[in-house]
């Protein structure tokens, strides 16, 4: 999995990227302090601390088990750390649910494809828009008025993310039928139909072949560019990590290791000793 | 040019604009699909983008005889470029827009290229790239601001900003779009266009207004082309035959011209646009009938069998009726439920319902793909030209079509056929001079203004041209007798199985073929026979895939057989190759035609088997990676005989048949 040579560009863009000078990062936007989560006597996080500011690409890396899901699972609300706290957007989060946080403007994708296979991706794309639908069952089966104008509305929100993403092709064909690549995309796309502040983002190029990587190096990148969209991404490939991420965060068996930009982090003695193996 | 001194002379592209804009303002020019809905531009609003836009250019100091390249895909906003450098006495240049960039080099140089219209970031980026060797690229424009937010260099301009600065222009110099249009000439420079070259550098063809409005004008008279056309441009805009169709006659006959919302849903688009006039090479044509085919395996019996079954009417029946030729009631009434239940659903599911002229040029079609579309009621034609001669050379008439000629000379054109077998040219439609290479232009065109096309042909009987290959290709058999291999090899390209096919026979005794089998559709036959297989290479040595091909060899062999001229080409012998040929390891160009001489080279051994008695050779072949490394690969290939026939058994078996 390690890369040796992470300096040969995965996707064109960066060559340029450097050039445009230097992008807006913002504040804190989420900071995470001493967070410990335990599932019985499994400990899945151990005192993991790191922040991510706004408007930056973050990734997550770490052998397999290190507890990156889990870490990103704490930030969507999927799990409740037994110590820690989390602010975001300056401030503390109290105990809640996923949608709860999906509200506060956090979108997420999965490691295993999580679409409504029998849907066209029109249709699962319109599902990211759920939570912005103010209309009830009863007037959207009327489909009048104010709820005709909000879904034609939603409808040109996520038709510019169709072409964002050069889905135009499979607008109508239902997810099951496509290839595993554009699954991935698909689901980046119901993400951000949410628009959401913070996207999070579980080994978006897993499974794909060089080409589909470089495609959806590019998209995260215009994602956050376009949008100026906060970026957290577990991700195994280094030659993408080392490419798109302003900062990286290092776990392994639940602690954090490493902490800061790509080219500290490759240095860094713990992260490859991790990664190759050590003899004690 | 003589031919055509009609009164019209005095045109070039920005006046036909105008005169659009004054005829019918409201007239629909232009459709690009935004958001999944489709957006329309009529001919007022495209003149008023355009002058905008050449004002722009002109603020960046733009002026008479500078190029203009314009790269990416078709788009209103690369339409409106050209002929906003065009208003300008500039020269525009279309680009591939899949050339990579050390390709682009050569034509950023060769023509002092200063300013550059891009699609995208993807265009940008390999403009970005060559700006270094092409020192005199200064200003980048770019339509898609997606992803360029951040690019700092100097030059990189978005369309919307250059068509502001075009608009504080014109308030400023209102009268300096129509001055600077008054000041061009039918005789100037209206495009070059850069053709890809085989054999070195590319070669800038330089043409006039005139020459690309006469050509434009001849269709459009030829064929009735008024302004109500629809036509889709899905094909790149550096090509000539897209830029005939989608520009010049759209500019001559004011029709509308669709834009796909991207190269993935052409098919979709056709469907929805409708279009009345349709163009496609020969490539397109053979994809989408492959794709029918298929989908036709997997439908339920009954269907099968009606598709079938009315096939076969077509085939018999379909061509005549197109043609007006007497057919009987009982076959027409028949036709007509099939038209009803087969022929018009399939028109439609191909997005040609109301397509009344289809062209297709290129390259020579196989006759079967041919007939194929003319039998369910699509009224495809050939046309023959080149860049150089602007597609001013032939086309074949309503009611007058066959499938192995292009169809008579188009009025006022002139051919004729050397002794050696190649056309000459004379044509309205002829090219100014290749840009700064006085030697090739002297080459390509005599003092008496005769073009050489360097195709093989001769005129049949009824006066229509018939192209059987390129002329360094003909060859003869030892016997004597012709031998046309890319006639041979487009027979059995029609069959869904043989995606290529490369036939040998020049100064051979007999006939002999290679074949690569086209893995979708023989992996698709094989699934159907739980035939189980790991890849290309292992399918296409099973025995019974093998068999498979021979039949389709001897079928060719049976209809080569029937015409004297060419009975002695029947294939004796065929190899299956074991790896596909590939523009990447040189076998094939980028628009995939055969690079015959590259091929007898590197395939030595397995020319010299063909030609051999033993029925398997081990082979060792050398492959490129996409990733560029190379390996080598190890194959023990199997050389099968095919069955020839004697004309005579031919004659025999078709009285049995009757």
């Amino acid at each position: 999995m390690m890369n040796e040579s992470p300096a040969t560009a995965a996707s064109g863009a960066p060559v340029y990227r450097e050039a445009g000078g230097a992008r807006q990062i913002g504040e804190v936007i989420l900071a995470l302090e001493n967070i410990s989560l335990a599932f019985g006597g499994v400990q899945a996080l151990s005192d993991v601390s790191f922040d991510v500011c706004a408007h930056e690409i973050r990734a997550i890396i770490g052998p397999n088990g290190a507890g990156k899901s889990s870490l990103l699972n704490v930030i969507n609300g999927v799990y409740y750390p037994q110590q820690g706290t989390i602010h975001f957007k300056g401030e503390k989060r109290h105990r809640m649910d996923p949608h709860k946080v999906a509200l506060q403007g956090v979108a997420r994708t999965f490691q295993n494809i999580a679409l409504f296979k029998g849907m066209s991706v029109l249709d699962n794309l319109m599902t990211g828009r759920n939570l912005m639908m103010k209309s009830g069952i009863l007037e959207q089966a009327l489909y009048w008025g104010a709820t005709q104008r909000e879904e034609l509305a939603h409808r040109a929100r996520v038709e510019e993310i169709i072409d964002f993403l050069e889905i135009q092709s499979i607008r109508k064909t239902p997810v099951g039928r496509l290839p595993y690549g554009l699954q991935k995309r698909v689901e980046l796309g119901r993400a951000l139909a949410a628009e959401p502040t913070l996207l999070l983002l579980d080994e978006p190029m897993a499974g794909m072949n060089v080409e589909e990587k470089q495609d959806m190096c590019r998209f995260v990148l215009d994602v956050n560019d376009e949008f100026g969209t906060t970026i957290v991404l577990i991700e195994h490939d280094m030659g993408v990590v080392m490419d798109i991420s302003d900062r990286v965060v290092v776990l392994d068996y639940g602690k954090k290791i490493a902490d800061g930009l790509p080219d500290e982090v490759r240095g860094n003695r713990a992260v490859i000793d991790a990664y190759l193996g050590v003899a004690h | 040019m003589p031919a055509m001194a009609t009164p019209d002379t005095g045109l070039t592209f920005p006046r036909l604009l105008l005169k659009h804009a004054a005829e019918r303002r409201d007239h629909p020019a232009l459709r690009e699909k935004d958001l999944g809905i489709w957006q329309t531009w009529s001919w007022g609003k495209s003149a008023d983008e355009i002058r905008a836009l050449s004002a722009g250019l002109a603020a960046l100091g733009f002026k008479r005889g500078d190029a203009l390249a314009i790269i990416g895909e078709n788009r209103p906003r690369l339409y409106w470029s050209i002929t906003a450098a065009q208003a300008l006495g500039g020269i525009p240049v279309p680009l591939y827009q899949d050339a990579v960039a050390q390709e682009l080099v050569f034509v950023f140089q060769n023509a002092e290229i200063a300013c550059a219209i891009a699609e995208d970031q993807e265009q940008v980026d390999k403009l970005l790239e060559i700006q270094q060797q092409c020192p005199k690229l200064e200003h980048i424009i770019y339509d898609d601001a997606r992803g360029l937010r951040r690019y700092r260099q100097p030059g990189l301009i978005s369309f919307d900003e250059l068509q502001r600065r075009g608009r504080e222009f014109n308030d400023a110099h209102p009268r300096y779009f129509d001055e600077e249009i008054d000041k061009g000439r039918p005789g100037d420079i209206a495009a070059l266009f850069y053709t890809s070259g085989t054999t070195g550098s590319p070669k800038g063809v330089v043409l006039t207004h005139d020459a690309m409005i006469a050509s434009g004008r001849a269709y459009c008279e030829f064929e009735n082309i008024g302004p109500d056309e629809e036509l889709l441009a899905y094909l790149p805009m550096a090509w000539i035959g897209q830029n005939l169709f989608s520009y010049t006659q759209s500019m001559v006959a004011g029709f509308c011209v669709s834009c796909p919302e991207s190269a993935e849903t052409v098919m979709n688009d056709m469907r929805e646009i409708g279009p009345t006039y349709y163009f496609a090479p020969p490539r397109v044509l053979e994809g989408l009938l492959t794709s029918v085919m298929i989908r036709m395996e997997d439908a339920s019996y009954l269907k099968r069998k009606a598709f079938h079954y009315f096939m076969a009417l077509a085939r018999r029946v379909g061509t005549r009726i197109l043609d007006g030729r007497p057919v009987s009631i009982v076959d027409r009434a028949w036709y007509a439920l099939g038209n009803v239940a087969v022929y018009g659903p399939l028109r439609n599911a191909l997005g040609m319902s109301r397509v009344h002229v289809a062209y297709t040029a290129g390259e020579a079609i196989g006759p079967d793909l041919f007939v194929f579309y003319r039998s369910i009621g699509i009224n495809l034609k050939q046309l023959y030209g080149q860049t150089e001669t602007t597609v001013y050379v032939c086309v074949q008439a309503n009611g007058a079509v066959k499938s192995d000629t292009v169809g008579p000379p188009l009025p006022g054109c002139e051919i004729k056929v050397t002794g050696d077998g190649e056309v000459l040219v004379k044509t309205p439609g002829l090219f100014r001079e290749y840009f700064k290479n006085p030697e090739a232009t002297a080459e390509a065109v005599d003092a008496e203004g005769w073009f050489r096309t360097g195709d093989a042909g001769f005129f049949d009987a009824d006066g229509h041209l018939k192209i059987i290959d390129r002329a360094r290709d003909v060859g003869r058999l030892n016997d004597g007798t012709l031998f046309a291999p890319k006639y041979i090899e487009n027979k059995l390209k029609f069959f869904p199985h043989i995606k290529e096919a490369v036939a040998f026979g020049d100064a051979r005794d007999h006939a002999a073929v290679m074949i690569n089998i086209d893995v979708d559709a023989v992996g698709d036959w094989a699934d159907r026979r739980n035939l189980g297989y790991a890849g290309y290479a292992d399918l296409a040595a099973k025995p019974e895939v093998y068999e498979l091909i021979r039949e389709c060899i001897e079928k060719v062999n049976l209809d080569l057989a029937l015409d004297s001229r060419l009975a002695s080409s029947q294939l004796k012998r065929f190899v299956i190759l074991h790896k596909e040929l590939d523009a990447d390891d040189g076998e094939l160009t980028r628009t995939r035609k055969v690079r015959r001489r590259v091929i007898a080279d590197k395939y030595e051994k397995i020319v010299d088997a063909l030609y051999g008695t033993e029925p398997q050779v081990q082979i060792d072949a050398q492959v490129k990676f996409e990733d560029g490394r190379s390996g080598m690969i190890r194959a023990d290939l199997k050389f099968t005989e095919a069955k020839t026939f004697a004309p005579a058994e031919i004659a025999g078996m078709s009285r049995k048949a009757a």
